[in-house]
């Protein structure tokens, strides 16, 4: 037990230190990773990028049917 | 057909697609080939215990670093745009690609949290020994886990494993190793991580070039001219092997995007392999449309036939034996093949039918003509054809599918002489004195990232109109949203896209000027 918890200790210790030591360019694309990972899943998953067939059908039987209708009824592509 | 319906939400559905998929591959490659190379160079240092080894590891992780944390993530947005844009390929494809995605998000996420960090902080932290493993491990998982989204990819080049169930109108996996050790998927993956590689040897060149023109940290820039230089050979000669195998796996299951590819419209034995060349507008035509023809060419006689077929008397079809069939060579024409759609269609549209009627006696027996061996290996392999106008819309856009191919492997050229010049100057010893040749390398960084770029243009625009090869085109696959919203996220995507780029070009820049400080 007291290996186990040495070793989880070691292990926060690496993380507390790398983020504290961390060089300039390291503390840049953190703050761009937040940034990105803000507008993700914040802003473009939120407002933009439902889930087309769960937002509108209730149940995986209502959506079986819209996809095979769709698929009856599939329009031609061009290149 | 569906009625009034936008073909501008499919385009602006492929541009957005297509978009964020060119944006997501700048960032990946380059992992995928530099963590090897930082593997390599740590194993130096730790074998032979010279610091200036740990120098230059840690040189090009920082940079390594930088491109993996802005890239991080960015093939997320993929899979938002396949739940909210293409909703209907999403749930025909079933839990054949959920599943190797949700193998690649997991194995992402511990090789993250745990060995990059290792990697990154864990310098004075670990024994040299358990560093090595984490950055080999981090080098080899960043590899596999490409592996899934590449098995998937192949799979809508090759269909294979599957079965469509009509209940719930999606494929379900029916033979894990079928859709693992697809012929495609095998050559997809090394084909795309050996040019993964590839790429990164020739960004270590590169910027090596640029300190050796600045006359500084010369000895790490001819440190790594050598292990890029032999890493970046080895891996043309790998990345040429892999095309061409992945080149011949093409004329067999994809044999119009093959055709495509050489520009190749009437069949023929003794083909020959266009080495350059430029088309032109012609008067020729396939069905309806008009096909373009060589305004010039330089061709290698025969070797089409013997790459493909094995000798120079094989017979390598044309766009027009695809189109109007070949009895002689057992080609089937398009039109019987959208026949035979069109009848796997008619027992699609029966068995809902008899949902809607409730005749479960018809709805059992339609089942039972889904699982036939034969139902599915003659008609519904064709399912998509059954959407298809004219037999001569199969045939994709030929002079970018043609263009992007030979430019391609031009590049792929142009990358081994490179590489073979670098390591003659390096191991003569006069590499810093060929200025000539330092500004060339360094001004080449761009071009294996169009070579990879074309590789994936050429696969996708090839495949066209199919999103799943023969089983569903791209405008069944579209979700029926407003053309609107997808405009404004292609803007947003592109804003983002661009801004990250700049972010790690900037701070790329300004630490290769710092250079090495460890």
């Amino acid at each position: 037990m007291n290996r186990i918890l040495l070793i989880l200790n070691r292990f926060i210790r690496l993380y507390y230190d790398g983020f504290r030591d961390m060089p300039n360019w390291g503390r840049k694309v953190w703050i761009i990773i937040i940034i990105k990972l803000f507008i993700m899943f914040a802003l473009l998953k939120i407002f933009f990028f439902h889930d087309f067939l769960k937002s509108k059908y209730d149940n995986d039987k209502q959506r079986s049917e819209y996809v095979r209708d769709q698929l009856i009824n599939s329009p031609a592509t061009h290149d | 057909m569906i009625d009034n319906f936008d073909m501008s939400l499919v385009d602006w559905s492929r541009a957005q697609f297509a978009l964020t998929a060119i944006y997501h591959w700048i960032f990946v490659p380059l992992t995928l080939g530099l963590s090897f190379i930082l593997a390599i160079m740590e194993s130096i240092y730790v074998k032979t215990g010279n610091e200036e080894w740990k120098r230059i590891t840690r040189f090009w992780m920082t940079l390594f670093g930088i491109n993996f944390a802005i890239g991080i993530a960015t093939g997320i947005i993929l899979e938002f745009e396949f739940g909210t844009n293409w909703s209907n390929y999403s749930w025909f494809v079933g839990d054949i690609f959920g599943a190797p995605l949700a193998v690649e998000g997991i194995l992402a996420f511990f090789l993250e949290s745990t060995f990059v960090v290792v990697m990154f902080f864990g310098w004075s932290k670990v024994s040299k020994k358990f560093h090595l493993t984490s950055t080999w491990l981090v080098a080899v998982g960043a590899n596999l886990s490409a592996l899934w989204i590449l098995v998937a990819n192949a799979w809508m080049q090759h269909p294979v494993g599957m079965i469509f169930n009509p209940e719930t109108a999606r494929n379900e996996m029916v033979n894990f190793w079928a859709v693992i050790f697809n012929q495609v998927a095998v050559d997809k993956f090394l084909h795309t991580i050996s040019s993964g590689f590839l790429l990164a040897s020739m960004f270590v060149l590169s910027i090596s070039s640029w300190f050796l023109i600045r006359k500084r940290e010369q000895i790490m820039a001819k440190r790594s001219i050598l292990i890029a230089g032999i890493f970046g050979l080895l891996s043309s000669l790998l990345v040429a092997f892999t095309g061409d195998s992945s080149a011949r796996t093409i004329s067999q299951v994809q044999p119009v995007k093959f055709a495509s590819m050489e520009a190749l419209y009437e069949g023929k034995t003794n083909a020959g392999l266009v080495a350059f060349g430029f088309l032109k507008d012609s008067d020729k035509k396939i069905g309806s449309k008009t096909v373009k023809d060589f305004a010039i060419k330089i061709e290698i006689p025969g070797l089409l036939s013997v790459l493909t077929g094995g000798d120079k008397d094989a017979y390598v079809p044309g766009l027009k034996d695809h189109i109007d069939g070949n009895v002689e060579r057992k080609i089937m024409a398009t039109p019987e093949k959208m026949e035979r759609g069109k009848y796997a269609l008619g027992v699609l549209q029966l068995y809902s039918r008899a949902r809607m009627t409730k005749d479960k006696e018809q709805i059992e027996s339609i089942k039972g003509i889904f699982n036939d061996k034969d139902f599915q290996t003659n008609y519904f392999r064709y399912f998509g054809y059954a959407s298809v106008l004219s037999p001569e819309d199969v045939i994709p856009n030929v002079s970018v599918t043609f263009y992007s191919f030979h430019l391609m492997v031009m590049l792929g050229f142009i990358f081994l002489l490179i590489f073979a010049m670098a390591l003659y100057f390096l191991f003569r010893d006069e590499i810093a004195d060929k200025r000539w040749f330092l500004w060339i390398v360094l001004f080449s960084l761009p071009l294996p990232y169009i070579a990879s770029e074309l590789g994936w243009i050429l696969t996708e625009v090839g495949r066209q109109p199919w999103i799943i090869q023969d089983l569903m085109n791209v405008s069944g696959a579209v979700s029926q949203i407003k053309t609107g919203s997808v405009i404004t996220t292609f803007i947003l995507f592109a804003v983002l896209f661009t801004g990250l780029l700049i972010s790690e070009i900037s701070i790329m820049i300004k630490q290769i000027k710092t250079g090495p400080r460890h």
